[in-house]
């Protein structure tokens, strides 16, 4: 008691104090001793605000006061319509709605609160359209293209048999391809073959060899092939661009195509004359490039899920790649059959870089006429 | 046996996302991954609706029509559960589910999908009932212990339901009955070719 006797005479007697004891005659220790909180600077006052004596109406200080102007209405005035009643608000129904879109497709979606944006799709009705697509048209247009290629080709082979070289052999081979676009081709050969057994294991491979091999090891199997897959685009989109730059010059079109093709084409009576690469082999290659390029995008955006955070893009990638690899796949496997048993003299343009030269007389008559000038050229100025 | 369903009343969730926590902490489900969520619809509109999703147990499931490795299995309850030894990842049931459960921590090669994590209706794998590996994979199996999902079972104003399908259409038909209204019970044309009554 004492001690905050002490503390309250000590303290100084300008402020609060002072105030409260006003009437009461100054000097000698308060009779009041209840310390009313201080007003101070702590507090967010001024450090010497007064404290009232009474609960009267103080005047107003500062001075007077502007008078306030209510706001007025915006013109014209919008009317504040009445909240609707709670039993009629959003009118929206739930089988309405998913019929509806199920009907015309788009999703049903909203706000969430987590950071993953993409889960504020309710509802995707198309995911319905996605697996028909999948477990139907893929599958089964997959199943037709391929066997249907196999198919014909076997036909064509039982029925024609290879194309000779009309010729015969001449002994003497001619340069076609050298050590660089040959690696090049084999590394996107390997790997498209690859990827091709690979990706259709992922189609076919439950329903043809899971029953065989069993659940656990089909997954092993599949897991390691989707990882083939994976690393094995890059050869792929690699050899497929160095294609782009090493080829892209003789497979420009050119009128000497058009005439290939009237004459008929491969069903021709005769050689037509051809460049380089003939009308047939251009078109091939801009198939390729073009499908190589689409199927590449597509595969890589459903590999790395993070690029496209939206499962309706991501359905498109999907039916982009499938029907992509399908014809390029049917494609590649004529490509095959008319580079080895398919043509008498073909293959071993890839594998040893020479080609007989009575074979390139009748398949690419111009380009031995370019390769002959050019060769008399520079053995002229070799002299 | 019964035939499992969820069914959300939207009339009633007012947007708490006590089960999206209730089921991230039972099963100690990935930082990333969301098994259940609350969407809403028309935020901040008249009308406004929030509805807890997550995987809704399709009759004719989507997800285990397209999977390439064929890893879902069906339950003597009507669940649709997974195998995530066989699963490889690929990410094919995400574009065929309606409701966009399956999730895939991101730890392929390339930032890929690793293997699929999904609502389990609170029942576990295939592994062992309330072993350590399942609750590793799949987190804790109630429905073995006798008990419903914890997100329905902790849902403060009841709107998300769990339990036999026609128990819980019942229970929403009288509150529909009672009350005068109902937007009607979200995903159920879709997942069970089922309407309810609005
Ligand atoms: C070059 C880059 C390519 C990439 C990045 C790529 C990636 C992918 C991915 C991520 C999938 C999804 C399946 C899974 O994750 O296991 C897939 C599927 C598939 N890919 Fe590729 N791929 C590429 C090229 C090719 C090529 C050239 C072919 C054809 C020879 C092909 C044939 C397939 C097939 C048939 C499927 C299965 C489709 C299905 O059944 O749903 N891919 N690819
Ligand atoms: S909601 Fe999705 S994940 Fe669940 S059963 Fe249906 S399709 Fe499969
Ligand atoms: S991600 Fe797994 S569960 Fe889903 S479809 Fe692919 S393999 Fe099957």
């Amino acid at each position: 008691m004492m001690r905050l006797l002490a503390a309250l005479l000590l303290l100084p007697l300008s402020g609060a104090l002072a105030q409260q004891q006003s009437g009461e005659p100054s000097g000698g220790a308060p009779s009041v001793q209840s310390a009313a909180p201080e007003v101070g600077a702590g507090r967010g006052g001024t450090g010497n605000a007064n404290q009232p004596a009474s609960s009267d109406p103080q005047s107003v200080t500062g001075g007077p006061r502007p008078e306030r102007v209510a706001p007025k209405p915006r013109v014209p005035v919008e009317p504040i319509t009445a909240p609707v009643p709670y039993s009629a608000r959003g009118g929206v129904e739930a089988g309405a709605l998913e019929a509806q879109h199920a009907e015309k497709g788009g999703v049903i979606s909203g706000a969430v609160s987590i950071p993953n944006q993409a889960a504020g799709i309710l509802i995707q009705p198309e995911g319905r359209d996605w697996r028909g697509f999948r477990t139907r048209i893929l599958s089964i247009a997959g199943a037709v293209i391929l066997l249907g290629t196999v198919f014909i080709l076997a036909g064509l082979y039982l029925l024609r048999g290879p194309q000779r070289i009309d010729a015969g052999r001449s002994g003497r081979t001619i340069h076609r391809y050298g050590v660089f676009e040959r690696m090049n081709h084999w590394m996107v050969a390997v790997s498209f073959v690859l990827l091709g057994l690979t990706g259709l294991n992922i189609t076919f491979g439950r329903a043809v060899l899971r029953p065989v091999i069993g659940a656990e090891a089909f997954t092993a199997l599949t897991w390691t092939g989707q990882a083939v897959h994976q690393f094995l685009s890059f050869p792929f989109v690699i050899g497929l661009l160095a294609m782009v730059v090493l080829w892209l010059r003789d497979n420009l079109p050119s009128k000497v195509d058009v005439a290939w093709v009237k004459a008929g084409g491969p069903m021709a009576k005769g050689h037509p004359p051809a460049g380089r690469f003939n009308a047939a082999q251009k078109a091939l290659y801009w198939f390729v490039v073009g499908g190589g390029i689409l199927a590449s995008v597509s595969g890589y955006l459903l590999m790395a899920p993070g690029l496209l955070d939206n499962v309706t893009s991501q359905q498109w990638a999907h039916v982009v790649h499938g029907l992509m690899a399908m014809v390029m796949m049917a494609a590649i496997i004529g490509h095959i059959y008319i580079g080895t048993i398919g043509t008498e003299g073909a293959f071993e343009a890839m594998a040893t870089g020479q080609v007989d030269y009575n074979y390139a007389r009748e398949h690419h008559s111009l380009w031995v006429d370019d390769r002959l000038a050019e060769a008399r050229r520079t053995a002229v100025g070799a002299d | 046996m019964a035939r499992m369903k969820f069914l959300c009343d939207s009339d009633r969730c007012i947007e708490c996302n006590a089960c999206v926590t209730a089921c991230k902490n039972e099963h100690e489900v990935p930082w990333g991954i969301n098994r259940r969520r609350v969407v809403t619809i028309g935020d901040g509109k008249p009308g406004e609706r929030s509805i807890s999703m997550a995987c809704m147990h399709c009759t004719d499931a989507p997800c285990a029509a397209v999977c390439p490795v064929a890893c879902f299995y069906g339950t003597e309850d009507g669940l649709v559960l997974h195998d995530k030894d066989l699963c490889i990842g690929c990410g094919y049931c995400f574009y065929a589910c309606p409701f966009g459960a399956p999730q895939y921590p991101r730890v392929g090669n390339f930032g890929g999908r690793g293997k699929m994590d999904k609502c389990t209706y609170c029942a576990g794998g295939p592994q062992q009932d309330n072993s350590a590996v399942e609750y590793m994979q799949y987190g804790s199996n109630r429905i073995a212990e006798g008990k419903l999902p914890l997100c329905a079972e902790m849902c403060s104003t009841k709107a998300l339901l769990a339990g036999d399908g026609e128990i819980i259409a019942s229970i929403y038909k009288e509150r529909v009955q009672q009350r005068g209204y109902g937007s009607g019970a979200w995903g159920w044309r879709t997942a069970y070719k089922e309407e309810l009554p609005a």
